[in-house]
């Protein structure tokens, strides 16, 4: 790691060099695993293939912290903050925007199974061609007028959201030469504790460049990579109008007892 | 059903046309009376300032409630609805008004919960900004005491000549911030120095 050039943008490294990386990582992973050692269901926060991560990741243990009161709640969002129409990214501007019309739903619940009701999902993403409304975002595809490529939305009393947009296009960056990422929508999320606070992506099923893209590949485990794809849905699809995903959501645990989640 | 816990991801370094709002950094006003300047600067390994690091924080009051008010998306300018968020400048640097929060309860000192996300940072971090005057209730606070007496001040702010709270964080390196796990929590830091 010290030869390493720690700078992201380099994109010095090839697909080769880093796709080694990845799977030297991923065996060493699957073998301390077959030898009874943890399973990884989170992302690794030092993840060298992602070059970014190197000098932003810690080198010290996480501190472990008893949660109080304020780390047992989170903010609460309503309709004060969130209109239903930001719900869909295809009616942001004049006219429609190009590409796959496509409806995402899905259930935000908690690791105790419990549905988070009335909370807030934000999403973000590139447009069909693979660019962002962003001033850093200096790939050469078209900008959508039509498209800004964020949402809000409060999930129902059941915990569920849906929201309408455009399927998202891959895009280069320059981890390393010829880096593409695999299509994603960036989701943030609240639970009912701030402690189940998660900013993560949301992947298309098939996507054929899972394996070459470092960020994905930064979770270890395959079972837990899986959990990030959603699944096509025909039954939220509709005649003539969109394609139709699905993907649910499962927040850590609250580590508020029983009588605490009644009393809300 | 599968409860394991969805994993994270970056927030990458296009989130500023999303996720910062205005108002984002203003918990109260900086009229209000007791409004104080929280402000601080996100450092690399290499000391050097990080410009796309989006900082979230959430806290109690100054009587130690914690809020249950909606509005921090779009703020009455009167409610204190103890959650902001904003990005930090192409310096690193970002700043919040609020007002200081009363501690939660006895024995435990007063702290600004701090989330920190980042590119390059494939989960978000916590830690606290603990209040820096009362020395008594910092040595009596339980998650201070459990910090290594060399690392503590990395969750302690500091008191500028202006009255503002100042919280740098380090994401690695000799000062790297204490950051914080709780249980229920899954993260995996891969390897580490320690
Ligand atoms: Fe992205």
């Amino acid at each position: 790691m010290g030869q390493m050039n720690t700078n992201p943008d380099a994109a010095v490294a090839s697909q080769e060099e880093i796709s080694a990386e990845i799977s030297a990582l991923h065996q060493e992973y699957e073998r301390s695993k077959s030898q009874g050692g943890a399973e990884e269901t989170n992302v690794r926060l030092n993840f060298p293939p992602y070059r970014s991560s190197l000098l932003r990741h810690p080198t010290k243990s996480l501190h472990h912290a008893d949660p109080e009161e304020i780390e047992l709640h989170s903010p609460a969002f309503g309709d004060r903050d969130v209109s239903p129409l930001e719900a869909d990214l295809t009616i942001q501007h004049g006219g429609e925007p190009i590409g796959e019309r496509i409806v995402v739903v899905g259930r935000v619940i908690d690791a105790d199974g419990h549905p988070v009701p009335h909370q807030l999902v934000e999403v973000w993403q590139a447009n069909a061609a693979g660019r962002y409304i962003h001033k850093r975002d200096q790939h050469p595809a078209p900008i959508d007028p039509n498209f800004t490529g964020v949402g809000r939305i409060l999930t129902n009393a059941n915990g569920e959201y849906s929201f309408t947009t455009i399927k998202p296009a891959p895009y280069p960056w320059k981890n390393h030469h010829n880096a593409w990422r695999s299509a994603h929508i960036h989701f943030s999320l609240f639970g009912t504790a701030f402690t189940q606070r998660i900013v993560t992506q949301m992947y298309f099923p098939g996507d054929p460049l899972f394996d070459l893209d470092p960020i994905y590949q930064s979770i270890t485990d395959p079972a837990a990579r899986d959990r990030l794809v959603a699944q096509y849905d025909h039954t939220v699809s509709q005649h003539e109008w969109n394609t139709g995903y699905r993907w649910d959501i499962v927040l850590s645990g609250t580590n508020r007892t029983w009588t605490e989640q009644e009393e809300q | 059903m599968d409860l394991t816990p969805t994993p994270a991801q970056t927030v990458g370094p296009f989130y500023g046309f999303a996720l910062p709002f205005e108002g984002g950094e203003q918990l109260v006003s900086r009229s209000h009376p007791a409004a104080v300047r929280f402000h601080g600067t996100v450092f690399d390994g290499e000391g050097a300032p990080i410009p796309d690091a989006l900082i979230e924080i959430w806290q109690a009051d100054e009587a130690g409630r914690i809020p249950r008010e909606e509005g921090s998306l779009n703020r009455d300018g009167y409610t204190f609805t103890g959650w902001g968020r904003t990005s930090v400048d192409n310096n690193g640097h970002y700043s919040f008004t609020t007002v200081e929060p009363a501690a939660l309860r006895q024995g435990s000192a007063p702290y600004i919960l701090v989330a920190v996300f980042a590119r390059g940072l494939l989960d978000r971090l916590y830690t606290r900004a603990y209040l820096p005057d009362d020395n008594q209730a910092l040595t009596a606070d339980p998650l201070v005491a459990s910090v290594p007496a060399d690392r503590r001040d990395t969750l302690i702010c500091e008191r500028d000549d202006q009255g503002n709270l100042r919280f740098d964080i380090h994401l690695q390196g000799e000062n790297e911030t204490v950051f914080l796990t709780y249980p229920n929590t899954p993260q995996v830091t891969g390897p580490i120095d320690d």
